[in-house]
């Protein structure tokens, strides 16, 4: 939906109806402004006074007016809390499956930490489309998480966790600010919070950024893209394992054999079905789009640190007359 | 405003003059109310939160000297009354003695407090960098005044009530952070109110009050009894609450 | 049949209130409620500077997003003494305690207030508390904000937090004092013949502002004797560090906090009800629904607080009620702008500058009620609490609402204070800037607030620039329109045209006597025959009343008040 000059741009499930409440209440309120200011102004002008003596009449009051000036906004306030009521519960009730990730804040930045550990300062990266919790504290004074596209906002207290939880509906990058004042640098505590696709969430979460070991890193992400299901360590999985393979040579389906070179678990990893061992069917899925190089880079640091584990007897990704090399 | 008498020059009628005096009375021990009323919140969710911890601190204080004080109190309200009748029925110098027996039950009150305090200082249990809950039971020799069987049951209930509640110091500092501002202020109040029952005591030897004229011996009763009555609140939320055996 | 009662040349009254006595001991040790009232006019004149001037260096430093002008630290200082210094000593004793003080017991008909000593203790109290917080803001200020929250005040600042508390605390005890007075005058000295429900609305606000006063004003001072220990010996309420609970001082804070913004609207409302029926020469529309609407926002008043806290982490209960009764709140407001409005229809209205003053309050404080709407209803309180759409919120009510009352109400009573008529087109012109002035300022900042500009910003996302220019061009506008009446009205003081008893003219007791009025007030204790308002039946006014319209005279009871 095209937000008004003077919305920020709805990037959350809260943010349409919010605006659609702020909209009615604004309704109202011009309603009742303009009348009133129309009144005031046709009164002045009916009833200026004509000579220098004169008075005004004896009306004091009328009842009817009176009780039915003060039930009508009665009853459109109470439609506005009910309204409001609604919106809130909503946002105070977080759904069961979210993502949750835990927000520190502190004299003038903010920490956060995703569920697989990475942590990030001042940024918060989300995925689109899913349900975010975030469970937040404070290590000193009392702030504020305020994400003015998501409409949403939540003291940060210390000595206490409070929950913010949204759903991000646009992918896109939103400012995101310290909304209760903290001090010294309090205007310049915030950041952004990036909403992503899901799958480049996924790739972000796992790149541990250029400070991580790349070893350790690729480890991690064997396990987190589910390698190590089909490229059992023991030979025993449906996929050969990766120990001592790196360096090798690998004996091929169709009879040839490659040496296994960076370019070729590159290869394996984005094209699959290009080189497949022998005695193994080709069901490996493809990464491409799944994984960055860097990631790739990881990935390959990984299966090179495992040059010197044992190779199993079978199952092994080795060519036979390759095997005792090692 | 000049005045007349006894009568005030911005008034018409004596009458006038003390139901506004009167009212005027009544709406500034509302205010004090309020006034009393926000640390006594503040004491009462904390006590409801930290309950061991106050348990702890309610059980330090000395039922004895809180007793007596309350007594002495209340005999102040009904020496104070007693001046005020006899304001009001013209026995004058029944007013100045009656208006001295409440000053002495006062500086009696101050006494106790005195002591209460000193013990307070010299167990360490005013907050602050030295406060320490634990003071008098890991060092008994320092807390003569306390027998050694009072000492026990103290470590009992302290280590039970640390078992419960790991902060223990921290919140039962809240506890006696209450107590010092909770009485403190009362005392503060008290010591206004002495004040003005020695300019009443001035005034009454001089014989300015009798039935015509003696709202200054009622408004100063009024206030006392309110400063009575903080304090018959004060002691049982304090000292009783939560009291062992 | 032409008007009577301007026709003869007014005499200015030999001996009066300001030249009885001569003096500076005269004016120092004073009881004359009337003199007393000038006392605090000097001062909240003197704060309304100090925090004008805040506002004006927070408004040019605003006008680049990055802060070229002052530094993060000075800034966040400028906004909290901007706010101190505004809301403490300024607003909530301006209207109170130099109009209420000069005029309420000359509208009931009285000698002076109940306590005169006292009243003047009042003042001296404010001043004492005016010096300790004038300490502290020569030590540095504070950089809290005017809301001290805790733990940023008790443990983190490194400010001068201890002396504003100590002088805000003290200063509170002025406000009490206030109250008190107003409390008793008005119902043990009305005049014979002035009943309840003949008093002026300006009475009855303050009767309601003056219960506001005594229940909630302890409150706030015992909070901030406990915050103020807090930071000074350690104690740990507000501290989670120890245990303590920063939430409970918002809910401490706010119990007052709350309350004082009816402290600080009430009597200008109270100015509009006297205002509204003069110049439109009626009564005002539903009198008694008006003065109910009164004592209605002053009760349930004290039972919104929490809407100030929705984002806190609080029960979602807790904010359910709130937020319920803070809807229930608006009702009665909403009740006083009709019946402003309706007293319109059928009057004889002339544009005075009071009247111009008038007007501008109802639209203003219009809007700023409304816009109160947004933040009371929980959906969409989530997203523009904390921004600027609050700021202008509270400005259009304070600045919008009770300062136009202020003025209009000085500008009403001016002739009746000093004896002098102030410049009529000078002031009308003056009133129109100050409306334009102020539209300019506040309305961006709802803008940019619904945008997510948060506030007690130092520096900004570049996209807000716009509106903070244009809100700081206001600025300067608005300061011209409070210039030249702090001119002006001390110039007629001497040099206006001697204005008589009722220039007006209005119906008012205070009117019947000279102006200036003698210390005394009255040289003879009045009798009131007659109801508020009531133009009809007053032909001491010497204005038309058509023949046949009048109603029946109401006669005094045997003995004055009941």
């Amino acid at each position: 939906m095209q937000p008004l000059p003077f919305f920020p741009v709805e990037a959350s499930n809260f943010a349409g109806s919010v605006d659609a409440l702020f909209s009615f209440i604004l309704l109202t309120s011009l309603f009742f402004s303009v009348t009133v200011t129309l009144l005031v102004i046709v009164a002045a002008f009916k009833y200026k006074r004509k000579s220098e003596g004169e008075v005004g009449n004896t009306v004091e009051g009328n009842n009817v007016l009176e009780v039915g000036w003060t039930l009508f906004p009665l009853v459109l306030a109470l439609a506005m809390f009910a309204w409001g009521a609604a919106v809130y519960v909503n946002f105070r009730t977080a759904p069961k499956d979210t993502l949750d990730i835990y927000v520190i804040g502190k004299q003038w930045m903010w920490k956060l930490q995703q569920p697989n550990g990475r942590k990030e300062i001042n940024e918060l990266h989300v995925p689109v489309n899913r349900d975010i919790k975030l469970i937040m504290g404070s290590e000193d004074v009392i702030h504020n998480f305020y994400v003015p596209a998501f409409r949403v906002k939540m003291d940060v207290v210390p000595g206490r966790y409070n929950t913010l939880w949204f759903r991000p509906t646009k992918v896109g990058k939103y400012h995101f600010f310290c909304s209760q004042y903290c001090g010294t640098n309090h205007a310049v505590m915030g950041g952004w919070v990036t909403v992503e696709d899901p799958a480049e969430y996924a790739a972000w979460l796992t790149d541990e950024g250029g400070d991580v070991n790349p070893v350790s890193a690729g480890e991690k992400l064997f396990t987190q893209l589910a390698c190590a299901t089909c490229h059992v360590a023991n030979g025993t999985g449906r996929a050969p394992s990766m120990n001592g393979v790196y360096g090798a040579k690998v004996l091929l389906a169709d009879g040839s054999t490659v040496t296994a070179d960076e370019s070729y678990i590159r290869e394996s990893i984005v094209q699959p079905k290009a080189k497949i061992v022998a005695g193994y069917q080709p069901v490996m899925p493809t990464f491409q789009g799944l994984v960055t190089e860097e990631q790739i880079l990881n990935l390959t640091a990984y299966i090179k640190s495992l040059q010197s584990q044992p190779v199993p007897a079978k199952g092994g990704g080795i060519a036979p007359a390759a095997a005792g090399k090692k | 405003m000049h005045r007349t008498g006894e009568l005030y020059g911005q008034f018409k009628t004596l009458e006038q003059q003390k139901d506004s005096a009167t009212l005027g009375m009544w709406i500034f021990l509302v205010t004090e109310v309020m006034f009393f009323g926000g640390i006594m919140l503040a004491y009462t969710l904390n006590r409801h939160i930290y309950f061991h911890a106050f348990a702890a601190g309610s059980n330090t204080l000395s039922l004895k000297l809180g007793g007596f004080n309350t007594v002495v109190l209340l005999a102040s309200s009904f020496t104070m009354a007693m001046a005020v009748w006899s304001a009001q029925t013209s026995r004058k110098q029944l007013i100045s003695i009656f208006l001295t027996l409440t000053i002495v039950l006062g500086f009696v009150f101050f006494g106790v407090k005195y002591v209460e305090y000193g013990q307070k200082f010299h167990h360490h249990l005013v907050p602050g960098k030295s406060f320490d809950i634990f003071y008098c039971v890991d060092n008994p020799a320092k807390c003569e005044d306390v027998s050694a069987e009072e000492l026990n049951t103290e470590r009992e209930e302290l280590e039970k009530a640390r078992a419960a509640d790991p902060d223990l110091n921290a919140h039962a500092q809240l506890y006696y952070s209450a107590y010092f501002g909770m009485t403190g202020l009362h005392a503060l109040h008290m010591v206004i109110g002495a004040g003005l029952l020695l300019w009443l005591l001035k005034n009454s030897m001089a014989g300015l009050y009798s039935a015509r004229w003696n709202t200054p011996v009622d408004m100063v009763g009024l206030y006392w009894h309110f400063v009575d009555i903080v304090w018959i609140y004060l002691f049982p939320l304090l000292y009783l609450i939560d009291r062992h055996k | 049949m032409s008007a009577k009662f301007n026709t003869v040349e007014p005499q200015f009254p030999e001996k009066n209130y300001l030249n009885e006595t001569y003096g500076i001991r005269s004016w120092l040790l004073t009881t004359d409620h009337k003199r007393i009232g000038l006392l605090y006019l000097a001062s909240v004149t003197f704060f309304f500077f100090i925090g004008g001037f805040f506002a004006m260096l927070i408004r040019l430093h605003l006008m680049t997003p990055s802060g070229y002008m002052l530094t993060a630290d000075t800034y966040n200082r400028m906004f909290t003494m901007h706010g101190v210094a505004m809301i403490f000593f300024f607003l909530i004793p301006s209207i109170p305690a130099v109009l209420g003080n000069f005029l309420i017991p000359l509208m009931i008909g009285a000698k002076d207030l109940a306590f005169p000593k006292i009243n003047l203790l009042s003042w001296y109290v404010y001043v004492v508390g005016a010096a300790f917080t004038l300490y502290s803001m020569i030590n540095g200020g504070v950089d809290t904000g005017w809301t001290f929250y805790t733990p940023l005040s008790t443990v983190y600042s490194n400010s001068a937090v201890a002396p504003a508390v100590v002088g805000i605390f003290i200063t509170g005890f002025s406000s009490i004092l206030t109250g008190l007075n107003f409390l008793v005058t008005i119902h043990t000295m009305r005049a014979p013949g002035m009943t309840w429900f003949r008093l002026p609305l300006f009475v009855w606000t303050h009767y309601a502002t003056a219960v506001v006063m005594i229940l909630g004003t302890p409150v706030v001072a015992i909070t901030l004797a406990l915050a103020g220990m807090e930071r000074l010996f350690g104690l740990g309420f507000f501290n989670p560090a120890m245990g303590g609970d920063p939430i409970l001082f918002q809910h401490l804070f706010w119990f007052y906090s709350h309350p004082a913004v009816y402290i600080m609207i009430l009597p200008a409302m109270g100015v509009i009800s006297e205002l509204i029926p003069t110049f439109a020469r009626k009564k005002l529309f539903g009198y008694s629904f008006v003065a109910a609407a009164s004592l209605a926002i002053a009760v349930i008043g004290f039972l919104v607080w929490a809407h100030h806290m929705f984002v806190t982490g609080q029960s979602t209960y807790a904010a359910l009620a709130f937020s319920f009764l803070t809807f229930l709140v608006a009702v009665p407001s909403a009740v006083k702008v009709f019946n402003w409005t309706a007293t319109l229809f059928g009057g004889s209205i002339s544009f005075d500058t009071p009247m111009l003053y008038a007007f501008g309050f109802l639209g203003l404080f219009l809007i700023g009620g409304l816009t109160g709407l947004f933040l009371g209803c929980l959906g969409t309180d989530i997203h523009i609490h904390d921004t600027y759409f609050v700021v202008a919120h509270f400005h259009y009510i304070m600045v919008g609402g009770a300062v136009m009352g202020y003025l209009g109400g000085l500008h009403f009573w001016w002739p009746k204070i000093v004896g002098r008529m102030y410049p009529e087109w000078l002031a009308r012109i003056s009133a129109i800037i100050l409306f334009v002035g102020f539209n300019l300022t506040f309305f961006p900042q709802f803008i940019i607030g619904y945008l997510g500009m948060p506030r007690r910003y130092h520096a900004y996302p570049p996209e807000f620039q716009v509106y903070n220019v244009m809100s700081t061009a206001g600025a300067s506008i608005l300061a011209v329109g409070y210039l030249l009446p702090m001119i002006y009205l001390v110039w007629a003081a001497f040099y206006g045209r001697v204005a008589g008893n009722n220039p007006w003219p209005a119906t008012g007791l205070e009117w019947q006597t000279t102006s200036p009025p003698p210390t005394e007030n009255f040289h003879v204790t009045p009798i009131v025959t007659w109801e508020a308002y009531d133009f009809h039946n007053r032909p001491d006014l010497g204005l038309d009343v058509p023949a046949g319209k009048a109603g029946k005279l109401s006669p005094a009871p045997a003995h004055g008040d009941d």
